[in-house]
């Protein structure tokens, strides 16, 4: 690669630079890229002519564990999916199994479920955002959003019993009802998630550098999204208002009022300002949802073949020690059948095609991972453009290795 | 999901929709191997089906059957706003067309099924593992398949480093490098880029020159 500067003398000046293009490799565990990953480059110069995206660092066999364990067990798993967001995982696995056996939750745990959904899509395009900034150099914002972040985790934890892998879904409701004082702690971060947005906003929205490496880079077009599968924000910034809230309103979404935020290029800054605007929609919602949910009333469901008895039953009468031992040691046992359920991930249609032979053991669990698809579209992005624009592309488009690699 | 669909589909294909079932409002159609490809393209190209959006592509283990695997592809239409299942069934060694001259989003899913279950596509341009490594033995996902089963080791992969960093000898930057044959004899000289070629140093393999062990000036001299 380098010239012979010593024989340039001999060959008249004439600088013979080596035209076949580079093959670079980038990954799996590079410092820029946000999970496992691996990409081949062929590289002309600076531009990227061609590259091999290759997931998979970090499979863990989800799809397999959840076959040796019974329904509920699966949770602990769905969690470690997009770790960004467990709490839609939790919400999303709930609803499929309940659509398997046609289970219809109370009013008061869908609101429920509602606002830890939202809360946990705050921290994910929060983390996005803020880390895609990072990458190009804004540490400042980087600080700021991991600050509302833990403010939403804060609560998260108050509500669950841990910040990042609650566990706290289940079927036919939820593990624990909501605490007295939820209402109040989501009121109180509200308006100074918004005041901290716009902070973040003011710091990137005028820098020269961030926009000229956000606007125009990395585009996808409306037609090669739908064709190869893209969800979420990353199909929404291509100006295709498919929103799962919207489009098939699962919970309570069709009782609340927000809009889906499109973009018209599908660059990265779209995809970024999508982000951005999602979260003020989703703290609209959140508002909504503190009005709406009733202060009392049941969270789970009256069905003991599904629901674990009190404790106080269990250690006090024969028939809540039994049922609560036929629950964990066999499982809930589920009507034979498949059904798809699907929600609004944080990156996407994140859906569950469940399999059940009737048994107390899921015959298959299949998650539709939204990040395998859109990191699937990622090469049209990257092809074509500089080699120091894969890390702000590869960064909006949001990729957990978790989820992708399951 | 649409009822609508499937009718559409059964008046068009006729006995060659081999079962349609509606459980829990997801409709589904079964095809049989050789019309997959077929009932794909008229699902995307009707303009009363009008699927352009694929969803998921996967596939279900059932080792008692004579067709052992179900394939399942998942399907969505943005304007109608419905959805169908699509689903075939194989027997192992069969192989199943491809669906990526229909919907392009299949080709990784496809990839990994043929990872996980080693249902092979025909027509896939690029029918490798995904998500496990090309050493792997077995397919993960089928039931016969021991969740405790362990891998053999896998051996130093040579892959083709064309190309590849840390390029060929007479590339890339030297003082990066270590020239072990000559640090085995302590003739080893680093090059420093903040000092430059010192006196009587060799010079730098970066030359081009076909590079002999023990030609370099021994500093010491």
């Amino acid at each position: 690669m380098e010239p012979n500067y010593e024989d340039l003398a001999d060959e008249g000046g004439a600088l013979e630079l080596p035209a076949e293009p580079m093959r670079l490799n980038m990954g799996p565990s590079h410092p820029a890229m946000h999970g496992t990953i691996r990409m081949v480059l062929e590289l002309d110069g600076e531009t990227v002519n061609e590259v091999d995206v290759q997931p998979g660092y970090l499979h863990r066999g989800f799809e397999k564990s959840c076959e040796r364990g019974t329904w509920g067990q699966v949770y602990p798993y769905v969690d470690r999916l997009n770790y960004v967001s467990p709490m839609l995982n939790n919400v999303g696995f709930s609803l499929a199994v309940e659509k398997l056996c046609d289970i219809k939750v109370p009013e008061r745990c869908s609101w429920y479920r509602m606002i830890l959904g939202e809360l946990a899509r705050i921290s994910d395009h929060l983390t996005c955002n803020s880390a895609g900034a990072m990458e190009l150099g804004a540490f400042t914002p980087f600080l700021w959003c991991v600050k509302v972040r833990d403010w939403v985790w804060d609560i998260l934890e108050e509500e669950t019993g841990a910040r990042l892998t609650h566990s706290f879904g289940r079927i036919g409701g939820m593990a624990a009802p909501p605490t007295p004082h939820l209402k109040d702690a989501v009121r109180a971060i509200i308006p100074q998630v918004h005041e901290v947005l716009l902070e973040t906003e003011s710091l990137l929205l005028k820098n020269r550098i961030f926009l000229d490496r956000m606007q125009g880079i990395g585009k996808l077009s409306k037609a090669r999204a739908l064709a190869l599968g893209v969800t979420g924000p990353v199909l929404r910034s291509t100006g295709v208002d498919y929103d799962v809230r919207k489009a098939n309103p699962y919970l309570l979404y069709d009782r609340v009022d927000f809009d889906i935020p499109i973009g018209h290029d599908g660059d990265n800054y779209d995809r970024f300002m999508v982000r951005f605007e999602e979260i003020r929609q989703s703290l609209r919602i959140l508002e909504q949802c503190i009005e709406k949910m009733p202060d009392e009333g049941p969270i789970n469901v009256d069905d003991p073949r599904v629901i674990l008895p009190e404790k106080g039953d269990v250690y006090n009468t024969i028939e809540g020690t039994i049922a609560h031992f036929k629950l964990v040691m066999e499982g809930f046992k589920p009507p034979p059948g498949e059904v798809y359920s699907y929600t609004e991930g944080g990156n996407g249609e994140l859906g569950f095609f469940i399999v059940s032979d009737g048994s107390g053991t899921p015959y298959r669990v299949r998650v539709r991972p939204p990040c395998f698809y859109n990191l699937q579209a990622t090469r049209e992005m990257i092809c074509g453009e500089m080699i120091a624009d894969i890390v702000p592309t590869f960064g909006s488009i949001n990729m957990i290795g978790g989820e992708c690699d399951r | 999901m649409s009822k609508r669909v499937v009718e559409r589909l059964k008046a068009q294909f006729g006995t060659k929709i081999l079962e349609t079932s509606d459980f829990r409002g997801d409709e589904t159609v079964v095809v049989a191997r050789a019309d997959w490809a077929v009932v794909g393209k008229f699902l995307r190209d009707d303009a009363e089906c009008a699927m352009d959006m694929p969803v998921d592509f996967t596939a279900v283990d059932y080792p008692d059957r004579a067709q052992r695997f179900e394939v399942i592809f998942m399907v969505r239409s943005l304007s109608k706003n419905h959805r169908l299942r699509m689903k075939t069934r194989v027997a192992e060694g069969e192989k199943v067309p491809t669906l990526i001259d229909v919907w392009e989003g299949v080709n990784w899913p496809e990839r990994e099924v043929f990872d996980m279950f080693g249902i092979t596509f025909e027509g896939h341009p690029d029918l490798r593992r995904i998500l496990m490594y090309p050493e792997f033995v077995g397919h993960p996902l089928r039931k016969d398949y021991d969740i405790a089963k362990t891998q053999p080791l896998v051996e130093y992969r040579d892959i083709g480093t064309d190309k590849f960093a840390p390029f060929d000898h007479n590339e890339g930057q030297p003082w990066s490098r270590v020239d072990w044959q000559e640090r085995a004899h302590g003739r080893d000289i680093q090059v420093s880029p903040a000092i430059g070629l010192q006196e009587h140093q060799r010079p730098t393999l970066s030359k081009g020159h076909e590079y002999v062990a023990g030609a370099a000036p021994d500093p010491k001299e």
